[in-house]
């Protein structure tokens, strides 16, 4: 079966509407009647991604391919690129800014929740030039 | 959903003008227009009466039980009355004048809801006391919050509080009690009555919460009771009823009231259902990783704002606040000598935790067929104007793909897509 998939424009302008893609996305898989622990996993990851494109990359994109047996997740933006994806993947460290972290986000946990949360974790980033994050969540 | 679910918010249709002020606000878009009336589709409702409270039409009602429904041949008659209510009379200054006028309504005995919050509050400090609860808890005390729990929430039904709401373990005790100083009278002869703020608390009475019965035979409102007592309410004299209740449980009628009680600040309290609903989808996101607890109110300012009252929230809020310097702050206490400090009296838990998510968002039960619908429903959305002016009689354009894609809506209830079609005939003969 093809997939039915779903875009989402992520703004970084506006951190009040952070977190609306994958509220949107839940609704929708809430709907086609997967496993609840299917859809948590599905929305925290993408809530991470899209904070993390509005913290660091001035917002992206989501694309979203639902499958009878998985979710594809493809979260794309322009930003900075990520230097030191190891570095990046350890639990806690964060180049947030101090402002950023009183706002309650940048505790370090984006990328490790991304991964623990799905089946794969894809990173194609190139500093100066942007990050592209694949996730697949297994149904 | 089961249909056999007994909802407290109705329709008169003779008052119904098919406006769309209750389409648009209800949280769970539960509401179409058809044939000019507002019609509820009962398995999406959860009796949380915001649609009675902006119908202008006065169309939507709530449900309840009257005073004179009460059978006869119960011998004792036990009010139980909503801290809430409280907060409604002008220039009431002492709760036990007001406890005292409900025995003129035909009561034999009052136990007050807040006294049991006060208990409800102590079982809960207990357990959150327990290592392992999911958390953080989310109050069980709003039954409107529940339903939406169940209904949209599923990962969050283990996140909450596994303990009876205030008015139920005030229910019981009270009939409990009753048995006891009256040997003479059977379980039959005994019946409660919960002086109710909102429809969505007599919906727990007659459907219970879960897989929990509840014992309240008769639910009445607020707003019948304040008519039959508004100017009535007794003056302070000696010897009358006192109040029983610390400011603790009095609290519990506005939002924030019950986090409170659990002294300790890593709480969110949060009241109207649109702000719940964001709150629970952050919640469901691992938004807050270090709360302790979440109480939810569906009406805004919390049960004093509920559909069944008659004050102002706030107003209610500031009255019920002014008895403070009469009220101790807590009345009254467990008695679990030689027991942990986690332990939790069986008698206040639910009879079941909430564990059954009623998915009736779902499409279809064959996931090929929900996927095969969705793409309809995309397809017909991108089509639509996407100004959600409930013309067509569903609350948003999206609603409506979904009513076109079940068969329960035509293309041509689109008068936006209708007018542009007929203009576009015009223009075409004109051009002839």
């Amino acid at each position: 079966m093809a997939a039915l998939n779903f875009h989402f424009d992520i703004d970084g302008e506006d951190f009040s509407s952070a977190g609306e893609a994958s509220v949107e996305m839940k609704k929708k898989l809430r709907q086609l009647g997967f496993p609840s622990d299917v859809i948590r996993r599905c929305s925290i990851a993408m809530y991470e991604g899209e904070i993390n494109m509005v913290i660091h990359a001035n917002g992206g994109s989501a694309d979203v391919a639902v499958y009878p047996d998985k979710i594809v997740i493809v979260l794309e933006d322009h930003g900075p690129g990520i230097p030191d994806v190891e570095l990046a993947m350890q639990e806690g460290y964060s180049t947030s800014t101090e402002q950023i972290r009183n706002m309650g986000f940048g505790a370090g946990m984006g990328l490790p929740n991304m991964k623990r949360y799905t089946e794969s974790l894809e990173i194609e980033t190139q500093v100066g030039v942007g990050t592209k994050l694949t996730m697949v969540v297994a149904v | 959903m089961t249909d056999d679910f007994l909802h407290s918010v109705s329709l008169d249709a003779d008052k119904c003008i098919g406006c769309t002020s209750c389409l648009r606000r209800c949280p769970t878009e539960a509401i179409r227009i058809r044939n000019g009336h507002a019609v509820i589709r009962t398995s999406f409702c959860i009796d949380c009466g915001r649609c009675v409270r902006v119908c202008q039409h006065k169309a939507k009602k709530a449900v309840f039980d009257k005073l004179s429904d009460i059978d006869p041949k119960y011998k004792l008659r036990i009010a139980l009355p909503a801290p809430a209510l409280y907060g409604q009379f002008d220039g009431l200054t002492d709760i036990g004048c007001l406890l005292e006028s409900l025995l003129e309504l035909g009561f034999d005995d009052v136990y007050e809801v807040a006294r049991a919050a006060e208990i409800i509050s102590e079982c809960t400090r207990r357990y959150m006391r327990k290592p392992n609860i999911p958390r953080p808890v989310i109050s069980s005390a709003c039954p409107a919050i529940v339903r939406l729990i169940r209904l949209r929430f599923p990962e969050l039904c283990e996140n909450v509080l596994p303990i009876l709401p205030p008015v139920e373990y005030a229910s019981r005790i009270a009939k409990a009690k009753a048995l006891k100083t009256h040997p003479e009278l059977s379980k039959d002869e005994i019946c409660t009555v919960f002086i109710s703020p909102c429809p969505a608390k007599r919906s727990y009475a007659k459907n219970g919460l879960s897989q929990t019965k509840s014992s309240i035979d008769y639910v009445v409102s607020v707003s019948e009771v304040y008519m039959k007592l508004s100017g009535k309410v007794k003056a302070p004299h000696p010897g009358m009823m006192r109040s029983r209740a610390g400011i603790a449980g009095v609290k519990w009628a506005s939002s924030g009231g019950e986090a409170e009680g659990l002294f300790d600040d890593r709480y969110l309290a949060a009241d109207d259902m649109d702000n719940a609903i964001q709150v629970l989808d952050a919640i469901e996101t691992n938004k807050f990783p270090h709360l302790e607890f979440v109480e939810l109110n569906a009406c805004p300012g919390g049960c004093v704002g509920g559909a069944a009252t008659v004050e102002n929230p706030y107003i209610a809020k500031a009255r019920l606040m002014s008895f403070r310097h009469g009220l101790p702050h807590n009345r009254n206490y467990l008695d679990v000598r030689d027991q942990g400090p986690d332990y939790v009296p069986p008698d206040a838990l639910l009879d079941a935790p909430i564990n059954d998510y009623v998915p009736a968002y779902s499409l279809s039960e064959d996931r090929f067929e929900a996927m095969r619908l969705m793409m309809r429903i995309e397809e017909l959305h991108a089509q639509l104007p996407q100004i959600d002016c409930g013309s067509c009689g569903a609350p948003t354009c999206r609603a409506f793909a979904e009513d076109l894609v079940k068969g329960e809506a035509k293309l041509e209830d689109c008068v936006v897509l209708l007018r542009q079609r007929l203009r576009k005939q015009e223009e075409g003969g004109a051009a002839q």
